[in-house]
């Protein structure tokens, strides 16, 4: 009974979601752009962190080696289109292989660490390797391929894309695989007693991610028509792990409604006051001391403690028709249901 | 590669480590005790920066500008311990993200009061000279800086094996808990230890705001040096901390000066290496 209607909040979400260019001005469906993009880099750092245990701050890093691969390739390359965008996905990937394979050497706090500095060596890279980033000035003059060079239709190919990629990312948590990660992040010696290859999983589970954030960077690339040393700075990172908890860690669409939530705020507030980054800080920090389950997080927890109440109150409803309640009204479901 | 040139990049990178050195002893010291790996330490370094620049214009009293922005960004740090991360203490993520929410808040702030423009603190009248070490001239505040590095590293040996201080930190950082149960306030331990985390951040950025420049963003970039040293010295470690940073600022120095466009490359092979061969680093502990 559970299932159906998730799965029409889904379609409705997806006609929603493509009816955006028909009723709104280009500002907001350059928002909405932006929102999937970025929601696609949460949900990779979501991945990782919400499902393997292993939170990234880094992912910038993964994201921008794939926009500055195809701003490279296509303005100085002058190569195709979707030749570029994949390349991107592939240099991402192997440069992934190489992070991944530092970082996972490590555990939590200390995985945190180390991908913060590899997406501060990516800045690096960005902002002094002239030669090829343009350092400061970055990459300008990126186009569009030419079927989608306006604003609507760029969308609806960051849509088909999104949607695809986080189809596929739903199977890959729900297959055993996933369920493997899941287990490492509840317990990762068990794992490794049960004879699972805990490093090897791991390893796949950041390829994985890398493999999202790649794509998202693409997208972007298209996106902005430029790419420079902010498009890969530590704001980012730390904004797409924010999108993850403030919508809620290791759920699936937590970290979309985190992007919406802080993209749109972006925007709005960016309209009144430059001071955007305390505004983040402090949104930051509420959640932590807050909402530490985030939105999504808060609200299932809120509404299985909402079925447990009702299912126990059924319980005291049935058990007095069988006058089984004491003279108090004490009944154990009560208690139980409070634990 | 000329001798002078040798003995220049050579006197620079131990600048450069005296420096990491200040800000990593902080961070390392921090972390031993209290578990949480305070990503707001490089917003500490640029608020210590700020604060000293601004109380050396207003008042020409050095040692005063280095004294109120180490007190200065010790204050502030207990603050932060004392009314935010308790709520969160022991709950690894939510500490990590707390700090690095409190890091945007801090640089925005800085960027809000002091502007965009890179500062540099003038050096004091005594110390505003070169000398000549062999065949290099170099400035005696630079010296100045690797000396206070000296004089800190002994300091904090002194004060984590001689004292009663000490010995209950070094406790602590093997089992907090039954610290507690002997009846120390380990509380007040962790607030002191933060006071102390703070203030090394605080002298580093006043060190660092005369040697480089301080502008918004540095903050980031100086805390991605001290993780690396703390990554290749071994976490919670002092002696970690010295030689991570002597690393780190020769090799990041000699890199600088030779391939001037892949800086923090130079630096991230090494720990990357040290990762795959020793995870914990040099000194740290399982």
């Amino acid at each position: 009974m559970a299932s159906w209607w998730k799965y029409g909040v889904i379609v409705l979400l997806l006609i929603a979601a493509a009816l955006v260019p028909q009723g709104l001005p280009t500002f907001w469906i350059s928002i909405a752009t932006e929102v999937l993009i970025y929601g696609l880099l949460a949900m990779s750092v979501n991945f990782l962190g919400g499902y393997g245990g292993l939170v990234s701050l880094g992912h910038a890093g993964l994201f921008g080696i794939s926009a500055y691969t195809v701003g490279y390739l296509v303005t100085r390359m002058g190569v195709n289109h979707y030749v570029a965008f994949l390349a991107g996905v592939l240099l991402t990937l192997a440069v992934g292989a190489i992070f991944g394979g530092v970082a996972i050497r490590a555990t939590g706090i200390y995985f945190l660490m180390i991908t913060y500095a590899e997406g501060m060596v990516v800045w690096g890279l960005a902002y002094r390797w002239a030669k090829v980033t343009g350092a400061e000035n970055g990459i300008r003059g990126i186009t569009r391929p030419e079927l989608f060079t306006k604003g609507w239709q760029y969308y609806y190919v960051v849509l088909v894309i999104f949607v695809l990629t986080i189809y596929l990312m739903w199977r890959v948590l729900n297959s055993s695989f996933g369920l493997t990660l899941r287990g490492i992040r509840e317990c990762e010696p068990r794992m490794a007693a049960l004879g699972y290859n805990v490093q090897v999983h791991k390893f796949l589970g950041y390829m994985w991610s890398a493999f999202f954030a790649g794509i998202a960077g693409g997208l972007y690339a298209y996106y902005n028509r430029f790419v420079s040393p902010s498009t890969v700075q530590l704001s980012v990172s730390s904004e797409s792990v924010l999108m993850m908890v403030l919508g809620g860690v290791g759920t699936f669409f937590g970290p979309l409604l985190g992007s919406l939530i802080i993209i749109v705020g972006r925007n709005m507030i960016s309209l009144y006051t430059a001071r955007w980054p305390i505004i983040m800080g402090t949104i930051f920090v509420l959640t932590v001391l807050l909402a530490p389950k985030g939105i999504i997080g808060t609200l299932s927890a809120w509404w299985e403690q909402r079925k447990k109440v009702s299912a126990g109150v059924v319980e005291i409803v049935e058990a007095s028709a069988r006058k089984e309640v004491g003279a108090e009204g004490e009944v154990r479901v009560g208690t139980e249901s409070q634990s | 590669m000329s001798p002078t040139f040798i003995s220049m990049q050579v006197l620079n990178g131990i600048t450069f480590a005296s420096l990491l050195f200040l800000l990593a002893s902080g961070f390392t010291f921090i972390f031993g005790l209290m578990r949480i790996m305070n990503l707001a330490h490089g917003g500490f370094y640029l608020l210590g920066g700020y604060i000293g620049i601004t109380v050396l214009v207003a008042t020409g009293n050095f040692w005063l500008a280095i004294l109120s922005a180490a007190l200065g960004v010790a204050i502030f740090g207990v603050l932060i311990e004392r009314f935010l991360l308790r709520f969160v203490r022991g709950k690894v993520l939510p500490e990590v993200l707390l700090t690095v929410g409190l890091s945007f808040i801090i640089a925005d702030g800085c960027l809000a009061i002091f502007g965009g423009n890179p500062r540099t603190l003038p050096p004091p009248k005594f110390l505003a000279g070169t000398v000549e070490i062999g065949p290099v001239t170099y400035p005696w505040f630079r010296l100045f800086v690797v000396l206070m590095a000296v004089l800190i590293a002994i300091a904090l040996w002194l004060l984590q094996e001689r004292t009663r201080l000490g010995a209950i930190v070094r406790a602590g950082v093997d089992d907090a808990e039954m610290v507690a149960a002997l009846g120390i306030n380990i509380k007040q331990i962790f607030t002191m230890v933060f006071f102390l985390g703070a203030a090394l951040a605080g002298l580093s950025g006043v060190a660092g705001s005369a040697v480089l420049a301080l502008y918004p963003g540095v903050d980031a970039e100086i805390l991605t040096y001290g993780l690396v040293v703390v990554i290749i010295g071994g976490l919670g470690s002092l002696p970690g901390a010295i030689v991570g940073s002597l690393f780190v600022g020769l090799v990041d120095t000699f890199g600088k000066a030779l391939f001037p466009e892949i800086s923090y490359f130079t630096v991230f092979a090494p720990m990357a290496i040290m990762l795959a061969v020793r995870p914990r680093g040099l000194f740290g502990r399982e």
